[in-house]
């Protein structure tokens, strides 16, 4: 029987510009014990069916077909009253991010206890017995001391499971988690989706999980349904789909993902989504400005040399030096890279990579070590001049494509600002065409140029930021987690166009990530970082199938794994 | 905390110290003191040994030294005009200033967040776009205004209400208070509107910002999808989370109320210390400015001292260091 059936359900957005169907037609059913994938890229539409079903679709939003059952009762027809009462009694809800999902300003015991109280009509004190009860189950160490504490005294993954242990106060029916995992760690995924699973089973609960992370997917579900803008595209066994999937997005899909287990020269068949990020019209780069100028100072041995690099915070404040508690973000860091290299630093949230980069970049200052360009140790220069012609060497490209691209200019005048700020061209009217040519290389086109950033989907502003970083006719790229915020599809693209770039340029390149396969697909050699310091410096293909670190063998043992995927039917060029 | 507190006190310490400053600076700058204490047919022996008596020939360092040491106890020397301690003065007229602050900002305080609240929940309703309009009136109409208005019509054609002064009041030892009369409580309510209005209407505009921006986090969302009525999700978990940047608007707006009563006390006769340094200002009665200027400045440092205590009562993230 199933627990939670959804048939033909239909979700519009009433805008002003007419009126936008969010979600199709869409049907779905999770049986007790069992957990469906629905899977998808940004705007397709799953997060507002969890929304809906549990009656919290964000206005304008409204559901203008279709009916939700809840066992036999149909519940998208109750009065909201009556919705409230089912939610978190009978079905219970997980959202993405731990850190803004718990009230600050209580402790975890009042927000257990109040929902407890709530529906389970316990007294205080059976209340925070059971509360005590909860925390246990979801693995939290010394819960009697822990359930006194406030949020933010605990780590992300310890709150994520705070937020699952409300979810399931009141042993509800269904689960509907929206992106459980995807503000954690890959070893903090495996700890709470094993936790989930075992949650489902014992208590024979049904769960819809939303997610575009295919990993997730292969890891957890045992039916997948896979969403493309609104529609619902394919659905079946988890096996089936990822096996051997029938319809050309979730082929296109599952090609995106970079593969953990081989590496390929570029990614296969990722078009199906945004067709203009097709790069139509090519510079030639011997003739081109773009590829002037390349005469750097010759450099014998490596480009990059990095030696000792430490970098400290002060975590607590005090008047007196030796009351001050220090944090050594990196402790003592050294690798070097060579020329035309791409090398990747790879480790978890907190382990001090994206710090390194701001050092070597000059957005840091190191506490100690030297950061050695070619022959000159950077941390040795005073003069802000002389600074300036290294920093035109070396580009960053950063995570978030959002709020690195000033709102309030123009794509020509962000990209054209290095160019002017470095006097890298006569003419205005140069400026301008260099500008447009760069556009149209990293394939957003010319007209482009006139448009704002917020004009854009994350993937072209990640362009723009690219065509940004290209404007200085740099000899060394800084890519922090360039593609971390996007979609795998458009992920796929861009990555596709750095390796493209880089080899075109003889790009010098340090990439950051904390996606192993990501750093598969990329890097020439990897340096894995734990706790500010460097554990493996390793050939890329070397430590994927050989590594010598205990805790590289251990974050590598956590990938997620793909073998199921599908990679028939692919014209697949190894690397 | 301990040495958060003791940063902000050494932090108070040099603003006292600043304001001391100016307020010194006054004496030296604004007139010669001597002529405006003496009559016109003093001799100049008798100016000069005035000025040998009250210190004004020492280096002005020394000067300066004895301002700060004498300020310290209360002493802000004697009025020119009236020739008594300005202290005495300033404390006689205190109790009014604060009885009218503190009843404006209950108003303020009372009135403006249920309001905000209310705006913010039922954001697209009739009630709240007329509050909303309403509010920009009260933003924008200058108090002075308001108080006038007020008074031609409540006291000049309803005549319900006094339109200057404080009625009765009871002293007690040093302190008289309108609050335990008919007629000091009747005094009290034209001027008090008037000096809330403004303030009223501020809290309430950020209460709304504040609640709106809280309502669309993801905790609140999440209280909603664990079956949390309503009521627990906007007033224990939203109202709460809203209130913390309310506390320091707030606080520096009771700084304010005491200092810019001066309007209000002008428009309405109230007997206040703001009234008092008008007519200060009118005498060149220097010491009385010094010392009102130091005493706003005091409360102003109080003030924040006691909402930078509060933040750590509320916002339990503040408290982790010491753990």
């Amino acid at each position: 029987m199933e627990l939670l059936n959804i048939k033909n359900l239909q979700i519009e957005f009433p805008s002003r510009r007419g009126t936008v169907l969010a979600v199709n037609d869409v049907s779905l059913t999770v049986r007790p014990g069992e957990v469906l994938g629905v899977v998808g890229e940004s705007g397709a539409g799953k997060s507002t069916i969890g929304n809906a079903v549990i009656g919290l679709l964000e206005p304008p939003g409204e559901m203008s077909g279709g009916n939700v059952y809840l066992k036999d009762e149909q519940i998208n027809t109750l009065s909201s009253e009556e919705k409230r009462k089912i939610r978190g009694r009978r079905i219970g809800m997980i959202f993405q991010d731990p850190l803004t999902s718990l009230d600050p300003l209580q402790t975890v015991e009042q927000q257990l206890v109040e929902t407890i109280e709530l529906h389970l009509k316990l007294g205080p004190a059976k209340s925070k017995e059971k509360a005590i009860d909860l925390l246990r189950q979801v693995g939290i160490p010394e819960p009697e001391v822990r359930i006194t504490n406030y949020p933010h005294q605990f780590s992300g993954g310890m709150r994520q499971r705070v937020v699952i242990a409300l979810a399931l106060c009141a042993e509800p029916e269904v689960i509907i988690a929206d992106e459980p995992t995807t503000a954690l760690d890959v070893s903090i995924q495996a700890q709470i989706l094993e936790l989930m699973r075992k949650l489902c089973q014992e208590k024979q609960v049904g769960m819809l999980i939303i997610t575009h992370d295919m990993g997730v997917i292969a890891d957890i579900t045992d039916r997948v349904a896979v969403m493309y803008r609104g529609n619902l595209v394919e659905e079946g066994t988890t096996e089936k789909i990822l096996g051997d999937p029938d319809h050309p997005y979730t082929k296109s899909l599952i090609s995106a993902v970079p593969r953990p287990d081989v590496r390929l020269k570029r990614f296969p068949m990722v078009d199906y989504i945004e067709k203009e990020g097709e790069r139509k019209k090519l510079l030639d780069i011997s003739t081109h400005w773009l590829g002037q100028a390349r005469d750097f100072d010759a450099v014998e041995g490596p480009l990059i040399e990095v030696k000792d690099l430490v970098m400290t915070f002060v975590t607590k404040q005090a008047l007196l030096k030796k009351n001050r508690q220090m944090f050594n973000a990196v402790d003592g860091v050294s690798f070097d890279i060579k020329q035309g290299e791409v090398f990747g630093l790879v480790g978890e949230s907190g382990s001090g990579k994206s710090t390194v980069a701001r050092m070597i970049s000059g957005l840091y200052t190191p506490a100690a070590g030297t950061i050695n360009f070619g022959d000159t140790d950077l941390t040795k220069i005073k003069s802000e001049k002389e600074m300036d012609y290294y920093r035109r060497q070396m580009q960053m490209i950063f995570q978030d494509p959002f709020s690195s691209l000033n709102g309030r200019m123009r794509v020509m005048d962000i990209v054209a600002e290095p160019i002017r700020f470095h006097k890298l061209a006569s003419s205005n009217a140069e400026v301008e065409q260099i500008v447009t040519d760069l556009l149209d290389h990293v394939g957003l086109g010319a007209q482009a140029a006139v448009r704002f950033p917020h004009e854009f989907s994350g993937g072209q502003r990640q362009r723009i930021s690219i065509a940004r970083a290209l404007a200085t006719r740099p000899r060394f790229l800084i890519c922090d987690e360039p593609t971390s915020a996007l979609d795998v599809s458009i992920q796929a693209q861009i990555l596709n166009l750095l390796k493209d770039l880089q080899e075109e340029l003889g790009l010098t390149m340090l990439f950051i990530s904390h996606d192993l396969p990501v750093i598969r697909q990329m890097c020439d050699r990897v340096g894995v970082m734990k706790m500010g310091q460097l554990v493996e410096v390793a050939e890329t293909e070397n430590l994927f199938k050989d590594p010598q670190a205990p805790y590289s063998k251990e974050l590598l043992s956590l990938m997620p794994k793909l073998d199921k995927l599908s990679h028939r039917g692919l014209e697949v060029e190894e690397d | 905390m301990v040495s958060f507190l003791f940063k902000r006190l050494l932090q108070s310490i040099i603003v006292m110290f600043t304001v001391a400053l100016i307020a010194f600076s006054m004496f030296r700058f604004v007139g010669d003191p001597i002529n405006n204490m003496v009559g016109q047919d003093t001799t100049q022996q008798e100016r000069d040994d005035l000025r040998e008596r009250l210190g004004l020939n020492d280096p002005v360092p020394v000067q300066f030294g004895k301002f700060i040491v004498n300020a310290a106890q209360g002493d802000f020397g004697r009025s020119y005009k009236y020739q008594v301690p300005v202290s005495d003065l300033i404390f006689a007229r205190m109790p009014a200033t604060l009885e009218l602050a503190f009843v404006s900002a209950i108003l303020a305080l009372v009135i403006g967040i249920p309001l905000g609240v209310y705006t913010a929940l039922k954001r697209s309703g009739i009630a709240s776009k007329f509050i909303m309009t309403m509010s920009l009136v009260g933003v924008s109409l200058p108090p002075f205004l308001i108080g006038i208005l007020l008074i031609l019509f409540f006291g000049v054609i309803l005549r319900w209400l006094p339109t200057f002064g404080r009625g009765e009041v009871i002293e007690f030892t040093s302190w008289s208070t309108g609050f335990l009369t008919a007629s000091g409580l009747k005094s009290l309510i034209l001027p008090s509107i008037t000096l809330a209005l403004f303030q009223m209407t501020l809290i309430m505009r950020l209460v709304r910002a504040e609640m709106l921006e809280v309502l669309r986090t993801d905790f609140v969302k999440f209280a909603r999808a664990r079956g949390l009525p309503d009521r627990l999700v906007n007033f224990k978990h939203a109202l709460k989370n809203t209130l913390v940047p309310v506390i320091t608007i707030t606080g520096l707006q009771l700084g304010s109320l005491i200092a810019f009563a001066i309007i209000t006390e002008s428009v309405f006769q109230w007997p206040g210390m703001g009234l008092l340094f008008i007519q200060a200002i009118a005498d060149v009665d220097i010491p009385i400015m010094a010392a009102y200027l130091v005493m706003i400045a005091f409360f102003f440092v109080l003030i924040n001292m006691i909402v930078d205590i509060l933040y750590y009562a509320v916002d339990p993230r503040l408290r982790a260091d010491d753990e």
